[in-house]
């Protein structure tokens, strides 16, 4: 076990779900919602106090998209490329993006860990095409000039 | 804590009355929509400068206050014109206002609230078209509300409201005047079929669920709306919660279910916290937990928020996720309705069908089917967005022409544009095309040439869409969501993928089009699931109605549409070109040169086709060809 690190807000997120193994996918969740990411050593905790195997909380947590055990930035970019916002030219603003911050495909975080920019496969604002996420607020009807604006906003608020 | 039926009933009279009261009501829609287009900030304005003109304005219906004369302030549920929010309703007048912004609250409330006018620049008007209410704008015209009835005219987040419009009324109905089994005879009847997607028949699928012997059965809704292009089910939950529990609850009861779990996708953050407020205020009042209204019935709710897997989508596989498991899909049979959630006998339907089980049980199955076709009765509700001037949630009966979607209430193509194509049903789905416009859209006559009503996205296209790259993003999108379990999915969408990406990169050879057509014909018959299943549907339907696009791009190394970036040339315009060099500054290969003040030239042998050339330059001398 990691001395360092905080088990008490696991305990009482177990409590919360009161140990069920089947709020498992709820329990990581939570604790992502506090992190912003999965860190290792929730895994064996977690798997002892709810009595399932490591690889069976490994096997959850690798299956689901929206779980990562990489730290994610302050600003998490998500810029959607549903269909209709595909239809409406979003990868531009995604090019646009990943350019601004020197991010690609494979590397999604930046290393001082400010900004991580994902794609979403639809976001369910289709009326307000192209849009994009900032820490879950939703931009309406953007363009690869707009975002730049955006991330010289947040660069500046740092 | 309401006890009985009677209390129920006098709980309405009160709210309708108080509703009633209110002299006027000023509706701004807060949803996901037009929160983004910054409605919420529009909503605090009204507030504001009402009281501070000491206008009496209540933003939440209470007991025991009286609200005459007052001015209801509301956030509503979506309109579905979401394109022109923040949309404000005012009643009872039923005007429209668009695009309103905080500062133009004061000028309407002077015209319309203060007085019984309109402010004239804030009211629809497009195309010639001008209209102040609401179901004068032709995006309103055609529609039927059934499902979407409140959506826009009542408050959002308010149990009261629900109930004043005559909410709870088919569960009171339910649960005083009719068995389990005359509800299952309703639903039957209605020939309701599931809204999901498969348009399997709800009253059948309850039925099995209620003869099974396992005496505990569960209720499931189906809210991991994944198809991209599509939002009504995260309307309805956002925007009129009470109306999916109801239909729910009546499942429940129907099939002797205690209790009941909504599977929520991680993008839609504001329906589960929507969902969670109704349920909390629907427990508070005793609408929901034990012994409802004094009955025998009783009922628990659970939420379970997706983690981002849109095979979770799927019956067995939303089943195991919400046991905590990887979302995968099982062979089948045991089919859900034997052995669902936990192995016991479970209803899974999606939101839009328990959204339409309230007004089936208060109004009858003979109401319903006036609505539609008699094989797929009621309506449908779609979201229409690509390339179309009016995008938005519209509903229409079942069986109403595409055209009449699109060039009616979708108000034709952008831009003057033409139409090409519209796809329907999202990655499972194909497209339509010019010869389709006149079919109806219900669930047979959609089969019948290759698609499916799907979810309800409806995605238009136009002439500048290359139908070969939506084929390509479409399996690009079913292979990233495939799940791995079963071979012919996993390896079958990874080679089709292969293959579109190098037709559109360029490569395309010889034989790939019959290739694509083998695989997508191997995988269709013996992927697992539905994702497998359906995944080269849209492969399939645009080699049908495009298949010259997918030879041009094989053999001519041509995009027909202009679409395609590596089959792209860039030339420059020697009469449009100044001579700047601003373009041989921007390529970032130095594939331009040329003398100051005489047209510059493009080297194709150099150039890697990024457009930065195109973009660059101010006098449009830069050509795709």
């Amino acid at each position: 076990m990691n001395k360092d690190f905080d088990y008490a807000l696991l305990d009482k997120v177990l409590e919360e779900h009161e140990y069920k193994r089947s709020a498992i996918i709820a329990i990581l969740q939570s604790i992502q919602e506090h992190y912003h990411y999965l860190p290792k050593e929730i895994v064996p905790y977690l798997a002892k106090k709810l009595g399932i195997s490591e690889a069976g909380i490994y096997s959850v947590a690798t299956f689901y998209e929206n779980f990562s055990f990489e730290p994610k930035g302050k600003y998490i970019i998500k810029v959607c490329d549903g269909t209709a916002c595909h239809v409406r030219h979003s990868i531009p603003i995604l090019e646009r993006v990943r350019q601004e911050l020197g991010l690609s495909a494979k590397k999604i975080t930046t290393d001082d860990l400010m900004f991580t920019v994902e794609t979403v496969s639809c976001l369910g604002a289709c009326g307000l095409a192209p849009v994009m996420t900032i820490n879950d607020v939703v931009h309406p009807g953007m363009s690869p000039d707009k975002a730049s604006e955006l991330i010289a906003e947040l660069k500046k608020e740092g | 804590m309401l006890k009985t039926r009677e209390e129920l009933e006098s709980l309405r009279q009160t709210y309708a009355c108080s509703v009633k009261c209110e002299k006027k009501r000023i509706l701004v829609c807060a949803e996901t929509g037009c929160i983004a287009s910054g409605s919420l900030k529009v909503y605090d304005s009204f507030v504001k400068i009402l009281k501070d003109k000491g206008i009496d304005c209540t933003t939440e219906l209470a007991e025991g206050v009286s609200h005459e004369g007052a001015i209801g302030v509301k956030r509503s549920a979506c309109h579905g014109f979401c394109e022109l929010g923040p949309l404000v309703r005012i009643e009872p007048e039923g005007i429209l206002y668009t695009k309103v912004k905080p500062e133009d609250c004061e000028e309407i409330i002077e015209a319309s609230i203060i007085g019984d006018g309109v402010a004239e620049r804030l009211i629809y008007n497009r195309n010639g078209v001008k209209a102040a209410k609401q179901e004068d704008i032709p995006f309103y015209k055609k529609q039927t509300r059934v499902v979407r009835e409140h959506c826009g005219h009542i408050d959002a987040t308010s149990v009261k409201e629900y109930i004043a419009a005559g909410g709870y009324k088919a569960l009171e109905k339910a649960l005083f005047e009719m068995t389990p089994a005359d509800i299952l005879d309703e639903i039957d009847k209605s020939a309701l079929r599931g809204r999901g997607g498969g348009g399997f028949p709800t009253g059948r699928k309850w039925r099995q669920v209620a003869g099974q012997k396992e005496p505990v059965h569960y209720v499931v809704c189906n809210g991991d709306e994944g198809d991209p292009g599509a939002f009504m089910d995260r309307s309805i939950m956002e925007g009129d919660p009470h109306r999916m529990l109801e239909g729910m609850m009546i499942a429940a009861y129907a099939v002797g279910a205690k209790e009941a779990y909504i599977y929520v996708r991680a993008e839609y953050p504001m329906a589960v916290s929507r969902l969670q407020n109704a349920i909390n205020q629907a427990e508070e009042l005793g609408i929901i937990g034990e012994n409802v209204l004094g009955t025998d019935f009783s009922i628990k709710f659970h939420i379970n928020k997706g983690a981002g897997a849109f095979v979770c989508g799927e019956g067995s596989a939303l089943t195991a996720s919400i046991e905590g498991k990887r979302g995968m899909p099982r062979v089948k049979p045991p089919r859900t309705v034997e052995q669902g959630l936990f192995e016991k006998p479970t209803v899974l339907n999606n939101v839009e069908t328990y959204a339409n089980v309230p007004s089936i049980i208060e109004n009858g199955a003979d109401w319903y089917l006036g609505i539609g076709p008699a094989n797929s009765p009621g309506t449908k509700a779609f979201a229409l967005t690509g390339n179309i001037q009016n995008t938005g949630l519209i509903e229409v009966p079942m069986g109403t022409t595409l055209r009449d979607v699109i060039f009616d209430i979708g108000g034709g193509m952008r831009d003057g544009k033409q139409f090409k194509a519209v796809q329907i049903g999202g990655p499972s789905g194909g497209c339509l095309v010019t010869k389709d416009l006149d079919m109806p859209l219900d669930f047979d006559s959609l089969k019948k040439v290759g698609a499916m009503i799907g979810s309800g996205g409806l995605v238009v296209m136009d002439e500048d869409t290359c139908m070969v790259e939506v084929a390509r993003f479409f399996m690009n999108f079913t292979q990233n969501e495939s799940c791995g379990k079963c071979v012919p999915c996993r390896e079958g969408t990874k080679r089709m993928l292969e293959i579109l990406e190098r037709i559109v990169a360029g490569n395309g050879r010889d034989g790939d089009i019959e290739l694509l057509l083998e695989l997508a014909d191997t995988i269709s018959n013996t992927a697992l699931c539905g994702l497998g299943k359906t995944a080269a549907m849209p492969v399939v339907s645009t080699i049908k109605n495009f298949r010259e696009e997918y030879e041009a791009h094989i053999y001519q190394k041509k995009c027909p549409a202009g679409q395609c970036k590596k089959l792209v040339t860039y030339q420059i315009d020697p009469e449009l070109c100044k001579g700047c060099s601003k373009c041989a500054r921007n390529c970032p290969v130095g594939a331009i040169s040329g003398e100051i003040k005489s047209p510059f030239v493009i080297d194709t042998s150099k150039c890697i086709k990024c457009g930065a050339c195109a973009s660059a330059c101010n006098f449009g001398a830069v050509k795709e060809v």
